[in-house]
């Protein structure tokens, strides 16, 4: 049987998602459950939104070759990894089409399947939500371990990735806890950049539309001053941080 | 000659040839903008002294009006903003935002426009204009047939130049510089004096006569320009010279001519020529260089026309289209940046972001990485600029072409167009759906041969052949428009400055319009998509649609949805291209609405799209707001697919994007819009509008416009200060796809 992939969205003109100009292909499902996602929509595995073949959604990549030139493809979510025949054959026609191809996961997933996927994977960008396994169980409601797995093979394979860090008041802003994790993530030669996000509440209504409590509700948005200070803690380990 | 000292010889020292001059003399420049130099003491000065009439200006509407002598090349002494202080000077009356009258064009247009601000015509004038002198707008409605009348005040056919002059025209400003004005009359003399034909047939009639208006029109821009103080006559001996020469050539024409848009032309390259060889040889410094452009600039942010506020509310913020197009490659593959393209662009710093001069730039996937991410910078920091595709029509159109108004591109010097109006294809939807009656008024607009559709649900196949013989109807009640407007304005407003600087055998286009493209491209996917149901009023008559199925709109990329909006465009040009043209002219049209898809939204009813009645339509060949919702890129590649051989006068997109959205560092910003840009034109988009700004500004500069003389935006085809918008076009820039991501 073909392998189809279940697919929330597109977006067409990312920049935020790996170098230069992405077509980014939100997945749908994911094992995790943020707090603070804002894409809520993209939880769900039966959820049926958009079903396409790996040719199908290179078609639709096809059509903005031209854009995309010094960018590329971006796979993100949901996780992309539920999906790994899926984004391994799309990313196989992209690699004979010359495009360059980025992950965006959260690296919970790591079995033979996504292997063979990061065999096709020029970037990974790869979130790490918290240093400490509990924190990181009650932001995510999934298990630290694997992702610290996840980049641990990056290392041995020696694939790029990018790390992101989202930056939520009172849930991931502790000193030490920055210090942890900027000292863990230093350690990777694979690490080529760190992206520090601030949490936003534009994914609010979603939640509502959802029938889901959010917890972050009252949360606010990280002040300049306390990304400063993340940023400062991550520069006194040589992260690469881009402003 | 000492004019010439210095540069190469070629063919323009043998014929009136500019290009050939250039691309014999110019000097490509291939670096960065570090060379750039501040804004001098006198610039500074002079701008802010403006700064203060603009406000007043913005005030009171207008700054000051003549209301007695019509404007013409040597009819006002001249006028100074500060003599001492001027680098290049002239205006267009004898003082700084004063506008001139132009009965020519039509009287009651003067009348109402004075009358708008508290002032009166004089009574001698008003009596000359109505009693002796018959205008452009007279000769119009003594030709005009019952059906154009009906189809102009019901809005299927709007914005008619049948009561002020009709503009896109580009005189070659830079040939005054060149070859000084003596020559060039010497030159026409000559031809008029070898035109003496055994059949003195009309055309032969015409173009005898239109030369002798050409020779009065140049001697009356020497005697203009001598009035300054300055002797035109022979070429530009230096780079102040060649500025100066070049302006008072183009402040004739605008002196001349109420044009709906008076463009520049391509001048900084060419007057780079006389740059470079001043810096070369000690007689000017770089920052004198910059000081001249921004000064002559200046001058070019000061073109104001007296306007009703009915046309206002079609096109807000005083636009002139001063456009001055910048870059481009040559035949041969070389860039045509050059360091004056960089000055030109650096006044946006040195004066602040402005709409006019209508900044351009012909872009090439060949153009130096340098000047592309300058431009992306430029756009980031102001929303001034436009861009336009040199790959895609310097095939057509040589390396020496320049825009005309926002879209329309045209050999400079050997190219004109008789330029008019736009036809609304939603509104000719809604006829096709009521048989020709205005589904607003309900009076019968066409002639009674289409039969209503009476179904319940639309149904594609009717629609769509109905729709196509609406359409016949349509282009040709247009044409006929068109015809009779510019037959009387080459009778009654001949631009006889702007042809004494063409070729005497020019190429004529004459160019039509079409709005509301993706409201009909829409209403075809949704029709098609299976469920539009007509809700109909007591008298059968069909005032609203029911959307009852989603379909994809245009602007996703989607290839059925997009193909209407193409064969749309084909279709259209097809029909306009079978009927016969004034003075043979070769037909073309544009996608582009610049700021009136306001008012032409306002004068349309409920459509099969969903749109309801009064709600603005997208402008130009943008999707409609909101719908396009797969991203940027996906909404560029929508739009350029839309074919630019049936639609040679230019495809308008408006884009506008949040900085944050762009990217995260600034220079992944700049480099994300090149490639933006670099995708769009290499797919074939023809022209975009680049926007860069956050909803909130826009907001806040609604609330506090006192603290933003100087915002401006990118709307269809031009710029505008954002703060001179009616509040109904500032609340349909701020609903607009802002393409913002999180």
């Amino acid at each position: 049987m073909e392998t189809k992939g279940h697919v929330h969205s597109f977006e067409s003109f990312g920049t935020k998602d790996g170098p230069g100009i992405r077509f980014v292909l939100f997945m749908q499902g994911c094992p995790l459950r943020c707090l603070y996602c804002h894409n809520t929509d993209t939880w769900s595995t039966s959820s049926r939104n958009k079903t396409l073949s790996p040719q199908e959604a290179f078609n639709e990549v096809a059509k903005v070759k031209g854009f995309i030139r010094s960018g590329g493809v971006t796979v993100s979510g949901g996780e992309p990894l539920l999906q790994p025949e899926f984004v391994l054959e799309l990313f196989k026609l992209c690699k004979e089409a010359n495009i360059h191809t980025a992950l965006d996961t959260s690296g919970f997933i790591l079995n033979d399947k996504t292997k063979l996927v990061l065999e096709q994977t020029d970037l990974v960008l790869l979130d790490i939500k918290h240093i400490d396994p509990v924190k990181y169980k009650t932001l995510t409601s999934v298990s630290l371990d694997n992702t610290l797995r996840f980049i641990a093979y990056l290392e041995t394979i020696n694939k790029p990735a990018w790390i992101r860090y989202v930056v939520v008041p009172g849930y991931s802003d502790d000193e030490a806890d920055l210090h942890q994790w900027a000292k863990f993530v230093s350690q990777f030669k694979v690490v080529k950049r760190v992206d520090i996000l601030p949490f936003h509440q534009m994914g609010t209504n979603k939640w509502e539309e959802l029938g889901k409590k959010y917890q972050l509700k009252d949360t606010p948005t990280p002040t300049p001053e306390s990304i400063k200070m993340v940023e400062n803690i991550f520069l006194s380990y040589g992260l690469p941080i881009v402003k | 000659m000492e004019a010439y000292k210095g540069f190469k010889e070629g063919k323009w020292l043998e014929e009136i040839n500019v290009t050939d001059f250039i691309m014999s003399n110019y000097t490509p420049y291939t670096g960065d903008e570090s060379f750039l130099a501040p804004a001098t003491d006198a610039t500074n000065q002079l701008w802010d002294q403006l700064s203060g009439m603009f406000k007043e200006e913005r005030a009171k509407g207008i700054y000051d009006a003549e209301t007695r002598i019509p404007s013409q090349i040597d009819a006002y002494g001249a006028g100074y903003i500060n003599q001492d202080l001027e680098k290049i000077v002239g205006l267009q009356t004898d003082k700084p935002l004063k506008r001139g009258i132009f009965p020519n064009g039509g009287l009651r247009m003067v009348e109402q426009g004075l009358e708008a601000y508290g002032y009166k015509i004089d009574p001698i004038t008003h009596e000359i204009f109505s009693k002796y002198r018959t205008t452009h707008n007279e000769g119009v409605f003594a030709a005009y047939t019952d059906t154009i009348k009906k189809a102009r005040s019901s809005a299927i056919i709007t914005g008619l130049p049948d009561a002020y002059g009709r503009g896109r025209i580009i005189g070659d400003y830079r040939r005054v510089a060149l070859y000084g004005v003596d020559h060039l009359i010497e030159k026409r003399q000559s031809r008029f004096n070898a035109c003496d034909p055994d059949e003195m047939t009309e055309a032969l009639i015409r173009m005898r006569e239109e030369m002798t208006l050409q020779v009065r029109a140049l001697k009356a821009l020497k005697k203009m320009a001598a009035s300054y103080g300055f002797d035109i006559s022979k070429p530009a001996t230096n780079a102040l010279e060649a500025t100066q020469w070049t302006y008072f050539a183009y402040l004739a024409a605008i002196k001349d001519q109420n044009g709906a848009a008076m463009s520049l032309g391509r001048v900084s390259t060419f007057l780079d020529i006389y740059v470079e060889r001043d810096i070369k040889n000690g007689v000017i410094t770089e920052s004198e260089a910059q000081e001249m452009m921004d000064h002559f600039v200046m001058k070019l942010r000061l073109v104001r026309y007296l306007r009703t506020p009915e046309y206002d509310a079609l096109f807000s913020g005083d636009p002139v289209w001063v456009t001055e197009s910048i870059g481009g490659m040559t035949n041969a593959g070389v860039t045509m940046v050059t360091k004056n393209s960089f000055r030109i662009l650096h006044t946006l710093y040195n004066i602040g972001p402005s709409p006019e001069p209508n900044l351009t730039v012909l872009w090439s996937d060949n153009l130096p990485q340098t000047w592309k991410r300058y431009c992306a910078k430029v756009s980031i920091d102001t929303s001034s600029l436009q861009y336009e595709n040199d790959d895609l029509m310097k095939p057509v159109l040589g390396d020496d072409y320049g825009i005309a108004c926002c879209v329309s591109p045209m050999t400079i010097g050997k190219q004109m167009q008789f330029f008019g109006a736009r036809a609304n294809l939603p509104k000719a939807l809604l006829y096709t759906i009521n048989g020709g009656r205005d589904e607003r008024s309900k009076v019968q607009v066409t002639p009674e041969i289409f039969e209503p559709i009476k179904g319940e649900y639309l149904e594609f196949d009717e629609v769509w052949n109905k729709y196509d013989k609406v359409l016949d109807w349509l282009a040709m009640t247009y044409v006929k428009s068109l015809n009779i407007i510019h037959y009387m304005h080459d009778k009654y407003s001949y631009e006889a400055l702007e042809m004494a600087l063409h070729d005497v055998e020019v190429r004529r286009t004459q160019a039509f319009g079409i709005a509301g493209l993706s409201i009909v491209a829409d209403s075809f996917a949704a029709i098609k998509a299976g469920k539009v149901r007509v809700v109909r009023d007591e008298d059968g008559f069909a005032v609203d649609y029911v959307v009852e199925e989603d379909y994809v709109p245009y602007g996703n990329n989607d290839d059925t949805t997009d193909q209407y909006a193409v064969q749309l465009v084909e279709n259209f040009m097809n029909k306009i291209r079978s009927h016969k043209m004034y003075r043979d002219a070769i037909p073309t049209q544009s996608i582009l609405t610049i700021t009136s898809n306001v008012v032409y939204g306002k004068k349309t009813g409920n459509t099969p799209d969903g749109r309801r009645g009064g709600a603005p339509f997208g402008p130009g060949a943008n999707p409609m707001h909101g719908r396009d919702t797969n991203g940027a890129v996906a909404s560029l590649a929508s739009v350029a697919k839309l074919p630019f051989e049936h639609a040679s006068d230019g495809i308008s997109y408006t884009f506008a994007i949040t900085p944050d959205t762009l990217g995260k560092s600034a220079d992944e910003k700049k480099d994300n819009l090149v490639s933006l840009m670099d995708g769009y034109f290499n797919q074939t988009g023809q022209h975009l509008n680049v926007n860069v700004f956050d909803r909130a500004l826009l907001e806040d500069a609604m609330a506090h416009p006192e603290n933003y003389p100087q915002l401006t935006i990118r709307v269809s085809g031009y710029a505008v200060n954002f703060v001179k918008l009616t509040k109904e076009q500032q609340m349909d820039v701020i609903s607009r796809t802002i393409s913002a991501k999180f």
